[in-house]
């Protein structure tokens, strides 16, 4: 007979315990999904076990590299970020808006659905990192919480169960701490885990909603010692002192306003091949497009909204050609909007410090790199007024 | 089946949407009448199959779709008094607005919105919303196709004529024949209104200006500290409209442009039509000088 | 009946000029009416004067076979016609027309170099003047040659 441990309090979870909480979010109709190994990298998958999990599993990530690597204890949540964010799952890269008919009063249109190809909604998140889910609540401002929102992502959102598991082994290229996302989400999950393995592979586990607490309340497990409480806390702490990088934030969005002719962008250009690699592994990217599918008679359209990049080359086009028709440009917008608009469009920073841009750019650009060598040269004067500086690197 | 669920005290109160609460779904508008203005463009009235009036501001602007084609952001161009008719001017660009241009009378478009700020009665830089223009002075700048969306507003202030002091039309266009509404442009200057036209050249023959629609400027009278400007137009002749304006003195936040980017969705969720912090779709397409006109002399922003 | 002095100060062109400059001018200068289309120069004729108009409109054209001729520049009452007068060869660049009737005082350009050559100071005040004209038709030309409302992105 499971313990009923009250909701607010936590819990510690052994082995048995978390295969159980997998069994229970299944049985109440969750598609669980979690981190899983498939072709050399941790991506979002289903588990039905926690053989599925990626025991043992660690990660190195520089500059324009990822790789796993074996690591030295059993742990499940040994890697850093997910080589494919969260995003994938609760934004799809392609998703169905409507079908229409033509008639002969003109057109006619069905809602339907689609989901990213992971199984059906809900699903059960198990182990999103802190800056995960802190893209998740950035998602939510910008998708949910406006004048218009999006109603599938709402409607995909509102049924998402979130475990959270602390990051106890950041990589080269994290700096959650200084966008202050991490190592240890603070709230927006309905569960949150940390991960111990010695002296016994155990989670201490507390919940952050109603609906978290219902489900911890069904598993058995005691109450946590003291010394479980340290090591969680130390967990994390650890984490926070291994930061792989460092953003300096104070004053970032006037610098990035104030500089639009620094000439870093001219040297970021030439590195820069305008893939938009950075877009789609970035989890708060969230520009899109619509396209319309037609059928060879015209009478039957689909609309779909797909993801999007600002470093398109038609991104911008506006009858005639595009505005940001550089690619200087188009890496100025997107580091200037992460940064800098982000702010002031929806109250908080676009960037959650995962590093994913810095790993899967294919020459290495480091947006923490970027940003320290314009706040480095930059001066105070603003361009075009009188005493503007020569431009000299 | 689905687990009882709480809601996250997180969640937003959007609750379960509806067709009703999709913006992406577009209603279907029959067009009545199409009139050719010019050689690639043309004015057109369109009604809503339900007979729902489409209540607008001046300014503001729709998503028009030629269904299985696609969809632009086109602004109303029709009389907001009478909104049972939705009138767009639109001007063959290629793409979907060839497919739209091209529209019969009988022909059904799809039509989402109306959206953004519209000409009177918005936010300044400093947040505060701007007064409407009422008791003051009111210069109208238009150039081009730009006299589209601001024909709503000169028809509102017509309608109003009395809240407003002296009211200036100033029209720049490419050529006599390019310039649109010829047939109103009389009925507007009964209106106690000052309308002047100017082009970039001219044939012989031709009796009014010729030269920059910023010519216009020192032959309308108007007192600076308490004017309005509204004006649209190419991008470039915004900023020299602006600049000659401020140097008349008119507040910056007074000088209203209509700006235009490539739009999606045209409810600020695609992220396309951003200048710098600013989505056009929702922030605009109307700002005021002080909130953008610094952005706008950036290249490639 | 004012003096063509009193109607030389009067002239926005000669804003701020001093007294004993305009009694200069004025002894270059008379008043005279044009009729409706009726030509105040026309293009490689000798440009011996300038003109303020005081009311009504001038065309400034370009004429070629086979085609009308097209109205490039037009200057309203308050404006000044005609630069011609201070650059070698001293020659019209386009045919000037009236398209109302026009007031303007007349400015002998012959008359005026003369002077201007015994008087430095008067010269650089009108330089100064007339760069500024200049200035704002290159700039107008400058835009309108950006052709804004043409066919975007096209020829």
């Amino acid at each position: 007979m499971p313990t009923a441990a009250s909701a607010a309090s936590p819990l510690v979870l052994d082995v048995g315990a978390f295969q159980a909480m997998i069994d229970v979010l299944a049985a109440d109709g969750y598609t669980v999904l979690g981190p899983t190994v498939r072709e050399g990298a941790v991506v979002p998958g289903p588990v039905a076990s926690v053989d599925d999990l990626p025991r043992g599993c660690g990660d190195v990530q520089g500059p324009g590299t990822y790789r796993l690597r074996r690591r030295d204890d059993d742990a499940w949540f040994g890697y850093a970020a997910d080589a494919v964010s969260w995003k994938s799952v609760l934004f799809p890269a392609r998703e169905l808006i409507w079908r229409g008919t033509a008639t002969p009063d003109g057109f006619e249109l069905a809602a339907d659905r689609t989901d990213g190809g992971l199984g059906d909604p809900p699903y059960a998140i198990l182990g999103i990192r802190a800056c995960d889910l802190a893209a998740v609540a950035i998602h939510d401002r910008i998708l949910r919480d406006r004048a218009y929102p999006d109603p599938r992502y709402a409607d995909r959102r509102r049924d998402t169960f979130l475990i959270t598991v602390t990051c106890s082994d950041p990589s080269g290229t994290c700096f959650c701490v200084s966008m202050g996302t991490g190592p240890r989400a603070d709230g927006g999950f309905d569960l949150a885990l940390t991960e111990l393995v010695h002296p016994e592979h155990r989670f201490v586990a507390i919940a952050g909603t109603p609906r978290g607490g219902e489900v911890l309340a069904r598993l058995a497990g005691g109450p946590p010692s003291p010394q479980d409480l340290a090591a969680a806390d130390g967990v994390a702490d650890s984490a926070a002192a291994r930061m792989g990088r460092s953003m300096e934030t104070d004053g970032i969005k006037d610098l990035l306003y104030d500089n639009p002719e620094h000439p870093r962008w001219d040297d970021v250009a030439g590195r820069c091949l305008s893939c938009g690699n950075c877009t789609l592994v970035c989890p708060t990217c969230f520009c899109t497009s619509v396209e319309e599918h037609t059928s060879l008679t015209g009478q039957d359209v689909e609309r779909w909204r797909v993801w999007d990049s600002c470093f398109t080359s038609d991104f911008s086009y506006l009858h005639g050609g595009s505005v940001r028709g550089s690619a200087r440009s188009r890496y100025r917008q997107w580091m200037t909007h992460k940064l800098a608009s982000w702010q002031d469009q929806f109250g908080m920073s676009g960037c959650v410090g995962c590093g994913r841009c810095i790993a899967w750019c294919p020459v290495g650009i480091d947006i923490t790199e970027e940003a320290a060598a314009i706040r480095s040269t930059s001066t105070t004067i603003a361009p075009g007024e009188p005493g503007e500086p020569s431009r000299e690197a | 089946m689905a687990p009882d669920l709480d809601l996250d005290p997180g969640a937003s109160l959007a609750g379960s949407p509806g067709p009703a609460a999709d913006a992406m779904r577009p209603r279907p508008f029959r067009v009545v009448r199409v009139r050719r203005d010019t050689q690639d463009t043309v004015t057109m009235d369109l009604r809503s199959l339900d007979g729902a009036p489409l209540a607008f501001r001046p300014g503001q602007f729709t998503m028009l779709m030629a269904f299985g084609i696609g969809e632009v952001p086109i602004s109303i161009s029709g009389d907001p008094q009478h909104p049972e008719l939705l009138t767009h001017t639109i001007r063959d660009v290629g793409g979907v607005t060839r497919a739209l241009v091209g529209a019969q009378p009988g022909d059904v478009l799809g039509v989402r919105g109306p959206y953004g700020e519209g000409w009177l009665a918005s936010a300044g830089a400093d947040g505060e919303d701007s007064e409407d223009g009422e008791g003051g002075d009111v210069v109208i700048v238009a150039g081009g196709i730009g006299l589209a969306p601001l024909r709503p507003a000169v028809l509102q202030l017509l309608a109003d004529r009395g809240r407003y002091r002296r009211v200036s039309i100033l029209i720049g266009a490419r050529t006599p024949s390019e310039l649109l509404f010829t047939d109103e442009l009389e009925r507007w200057a009964d209106g106690d209104v000052h309308v002047a036209v100017t082009v970039d050249r001219a044939l012989s023959g031709w009796r009014g200006p010729v030269g920059l629609v910023t010519q216009l400027i020192p032959g309308a009278a108007f007192d600076p500290a308490g004017t309005t400007a509204l004006v649209c137009g190419p991008e470039v002749m915004m900023r020299h409209v602006a600049d000659a304006l401020l140097a008349r003195a008119v507040p910056a936040r007074g000088i209203r442009l209509s700006l235009e980017r490539n739009m999606r969705c045209g409810v600020g969720l695609c992220g396309h039509c951003q200048l710098r912090e600013h989505l056009i779709c929702i922030d605009g397409p109307v700002f005021g000088a002080d909130r953008v006109l610094h952005l706008m002399r950036t290249r490639e922003l | 009946m004012r003096t063509a002095g009193q109607l030389l100060a009067e002239h926005p062109f000669f804003e701020g000029m001093d007294d004993a400059a305009l009694d200069l001018i004025e002894g270059c200068t008379r008043l005279e009416h044009y009729r409706p289309e009726q030509f105040l120069f026309r293009e490689a004729e000798a440009a011996d004067q300038f003109f303020l108009l005081r009311s009504g409109h001038v065309a400034l054209e370009c004429h070629a076979p086979g085609r009308p001729a097209y109205v490039l520049d037009s200057v309203a009452a308050g404006g000044v016609v005609g630069w011609s007068w201070l650059v070698p060869p001293y020659r019209w660049f386009c045919d000037g027309r009236a398209t109302e009737e026009v007031s303007a005082l007349v400015v002998d350009g012959r008359c005026l170099r003369a002077k201007c050559e015994e008087n430095p100071a008067l010269g650089y005040a009108l330089l100064q003047r007339v760069a500024h004209v200049m200035y704002q038709r290159l700039q107008s030309a400058r835009v309108r040659l950006q052709d804004l409302y043409g066919v975007p992105g096209g020829a």
